[in-house]
């Protein structure tokens, strides 16, 4: 299905549980009226993978998802013969046949194994597709995917083209790690998601643990800011904030106050040195009486 | 179409959205955005999409088919302000537009309560409504006054801005002894951003003319000078820098030669093939990890160059096995762990100057007492497999430059590179000893812009041979 305008995509968004920001939502539904593929850059744990799920459950697409890694190669992320399947073919029909057909019949559509790109591409559904930490992976990967993502098609030597016959979504994402390759860039739409202010997270917060009375999660995500500020090695992401806050329900907490902070602070900072850090610029500010309201 | 279209005579340029457009574009070129033809194309299409006369999404649906980095994002909304803000003004002086009679009339007939201003200022820059504060930037120019002041933008911003007290910070509080919420400076200087802005509006309204457009100052034309510089700045700086060495390393991994074959992974890969071994798989090439050290130089002439190396080395410190820091003026002093503890550059480059301990009873640089400092203390540790990195102006002060000291560093040691802020034409100038230290370097280098460093970095991490210049 199409959506009309921004507003639209914004509101089919958040029906599935995804409350997407006005940049986030202009560009989906760019990416849909031009079909262009959509670049997503951020730090880690934004929702950038989280987008494309959220995409798919709202255009009720099915998801084609590549997970990216160091040394992922076509074989593994578009085809491969099936070798052993040819192999059985050649054994068996040793008697009859020429040459010619056997060779035709080998390189045929039923010894290709796909994955996932040519499994998108192949799909009579549209899918979204999604390409998951693209900077792991090296820069010949990249080009690789070039082809797809401005034509969305991919060329078999023995078999020629296989041109998509729906239009996909394609959403790349990145975690900033590495610059990517400006061919790769000038094919996709740019977004940048950044961690969510105040307002917003409190909402996400609040949609994902609803029992969360909202003077604490005012409070919760008050205190997740403050901690973000800090230069740390590894800001808490928005999935650590809804972690928090899941804990603080288990442990029946009423207010954010020093003990309670020192305690679950472990879920939202995972490094030796930020935790000492955290503990002195944010505990120290938190009210120390349990039980006093903040 | 020229690299200023509007020059200091107000020039409208050719019409329509299109030129405007382009121009735009034009100028993003000039402050180094690559924005290709197919990138133009998609802005005009996605522009098709939106309803155009929503500033924010107008705004974002270019954005997002011409900016494709953080950085250019940067550089783009700087560029977006400016250059549609100038497009309108351009426009208006050549209608003869102005809005100079209305303002004056509603500053005129009401006495504007100073403290009551102060408040709305003060609500509005908390809750971070632009539309409020552009109204309430043109309310306070026009108590002050519009047209007078010094004439010069940035005085006037400051001027108006103290008069108000407005400061960033804790707020004291008010008469009714209520506490006030601080305010962060980002927030100050959103509504520093919009005073300027209607300044501006008011000089090219009375000149009738538009004041050239000035290139974006970059960071990369020069290193910080002093520690005071925009922090954002130098960390924007670091984490570039950081991402385009990872981009280094893959590069490296792409290339063939020398590689060696894994016989394990390959006897796998050949039962596909029955036993023949068909695909022969390679040992995936290890990025060096060097151990360093690092001798930086932190008199007073070179204390900023060195604390900002100094950083960039510790940001980057998963690229290498070990890396040991020490700073020296007179006398060498370990600071390793106070970059493990302190990430802020300003934090860390004042403990340095306070705890260093490196200077003694002049404050000069001793370089020939260095030398011996640092072998008595390091010796030990220095193998081949060790790289020392000296950044310093060489400048002895006319003392000792006990070369030959220097030489026996050298020789343990595996690399040893030195980095002169200077830059090349004025080394061995004056007490500059330069030529003695490089004859035992595997590589000198000039470091006083960021791409000096960068390039410099890059043969540390990426284990490319430096070639003696």
């Amino acid at each position: 299905m199409t959506y009309g305008s921004v507003a639209e995509v914004k509101d089919a968004l958040a029906e599935v549980g995804y409350l997407a920001d006005e940049p986030a939502a202009l560009v989906s539904f760019l990416a849909q009226r031009l079909g262009k593929p959509v670049l997503v850059e951020g730090p880690a744990g934004v929702g950038k993978t989280e987008l494309a799920k959220a995409l798919s459950r709202a255009s009720g697409r099915e998801l084609v998802r590549l997970q990216c890694y160091e040394g992922l190669d076509e074989a593994k992320a578009m085809y491969e013969w099936n070798y052993r399947k040819q192999l059985l073919r050649i054994q068996a029909g040793g008697a009859q046949g020429g040459w010619d057909e056997v060779q035709d019949d080998i390189f045929g559509e039923e010894f290709l194994l796909t994955r996932p790109l040519m499994q998108a591409i192949a799909s009579p559904e549209p899918v979204v597709l999604l390409i998951d930490e693209i900077d792991k992976t090296d820069q010949e990967f990249e080009a690789m995917l070039l082809e797809l993502l401005s034509d969305f098609q991919i060329t078999i030597p023995e078999l020629g083209q296989v041109a998509a016959t729906t239009m996909p979504i394609v959403v790349l994402t990145s975690n900033d790690s590495r610059e990517l390759t400006e061919a790769l860039k000038r094919r996709c739409l740019y977004l940048w998601l950044d961690y969510p202010g105040l307002e917003r997270e409190m909402e996400i917060v609040r949609l994902h643990a609803p029992e969360l009375s909202e003077t604490l999660a005012r409070r919760l995500v008050e205190v997740i800011q403050m901690v973000r500020a800090l230069d740390l090695k590894k800001p808490p992401s928005i999935a650590e904030s809804i972690d928090w806050a899941r804990t603080l329900l288990l442990m029946g907490a009423e207010d954010i106050d020093r003990e309670t902070f020192v305690q679950s602070m472990s879920i939202l900072v995972k490094h030796r040195t930020d935790i000492d850090l955290v503990a002195e610029r944010v505990g120290m500010k938190l009210p120390e009486a349990p039980g006093r309201t903040g | 179409m020229s690299a200023s279209p509007y020059g200091p005579k107000a020039d409208p340029g050719p019409p329509g959205l299109a030129a405007k457009l382009l121009g735009f574009c034009e100028e993003l070129r000039g402050e180094g955005v690559a924005v290709g033809t197919s990138e133009i194309l998609d802005a005009f299409a996605a522009l098709e999409h939106v309803p155009w006369t929503s500033q924010a999404d107008f705004r974002e649906a270019l954005a997002t088919t011409i900016a494709k980095s953080q950085d250019d994002r940067r550089v783009f909304e700087l560029l977006f302000d400016r250059y549609f803000f100038r497009a309108a003004e351009a426009e208006a002086v050549a209608r003869k537009v102005n809005e100079q009679g209305e303002g004056e009339g509603a500053a005129g007939s009401e006495r504007l309560d100073m403290d009551e201003l102060r408040e709305q200022i003060r609500e509005a820059m908390l809750a971070g409504d632009e539309d409020q504060l552009r109204d309430l930037a043109r309310l306070a120019i026009a108590a002050f006054g519009r047209g007078e002041g010094s004439g010069v933008v940035g005085v006037d911003v400051q001027r108006i801005r103290r008069t108000l007290g407005l400061t960033a910070g804790n707020q004291p509080p008010s008469e009714d002894g209520e506490e006030l919420p601080p305010i962060d400076r980002a927030q100050l200087n959103q509504f520093e951003r919009h005073l300027r802005r209607e300044l501006e509006r008011d000089l090219i309204e009375r000149t009738e003319t538009l004041p050239p457009s000035r290139p974006l100052a970059e960071l990369d034309r020069a290193l910080p000078t002093s520690p005071t510089q925009d922090l954002a700045a130098v960390h924007r700086a670091v984490s570039q820098m950081k991402r385009r060495l990872a981009t280094l390393g893959h590069e490296q991994r792409g290339r063939n030669k020398g590689r060696h074959v894994d016989v394990r992974r390959t006897m796998r890969a050949s039962l596909e093939t029955g036993g023949v071994p068909l695909r022969l798989k390679y040992r995936p090439k290890r990025p060096r990890r060097p151990e360093i050290y690092v001798l930086c130089d932190v008199s007073t002439s070179v204390t900023s160059a060195s604390v900002f190396f100094l950083s960039v080395l510790h940001a980057l410190h998963d690229s290498f096995r070990k890396l040991r820091s020490f700073v020296f003026i007179e006398r060498i002093s370990e600071v390793t762990d106070v970059f493990e503890h302190e990430r802020d550059f300003a934090v860390v480059a004042q403990k340095i100057s306070s705890e260093g301990g490196v200077a003694d009873v002049s404050g000069y640089t001793d370089y020939g007492r260095v030398w011996l400092e640092f072998l008595t203390e390091i010796s030990e540790d220095l193998d081949p497999r060790s790289t020392v990195i000296v950044l310093g102006d060489a400048r002895t002060n006319g003392r000792e430059p006990h070369a030959e000291v220097f030489a026996q560093i050298a020789e343990r040691a595996g690399r040893l590179f030195w980095l002169n802020p200077e830059p090349r034409l004025y080394w061995n100038y004056g007490d500059s000893v330069m030529a003695a230290y490089e004859r035992h370097c595997d590589g000198a280098f000039e470091c006083w812009t960021t791409r000096h460093l960068e390039n410099f970095v890059n043969v540390v991490a990426g284990g490319v041979p430096a070639e003696r210049d």
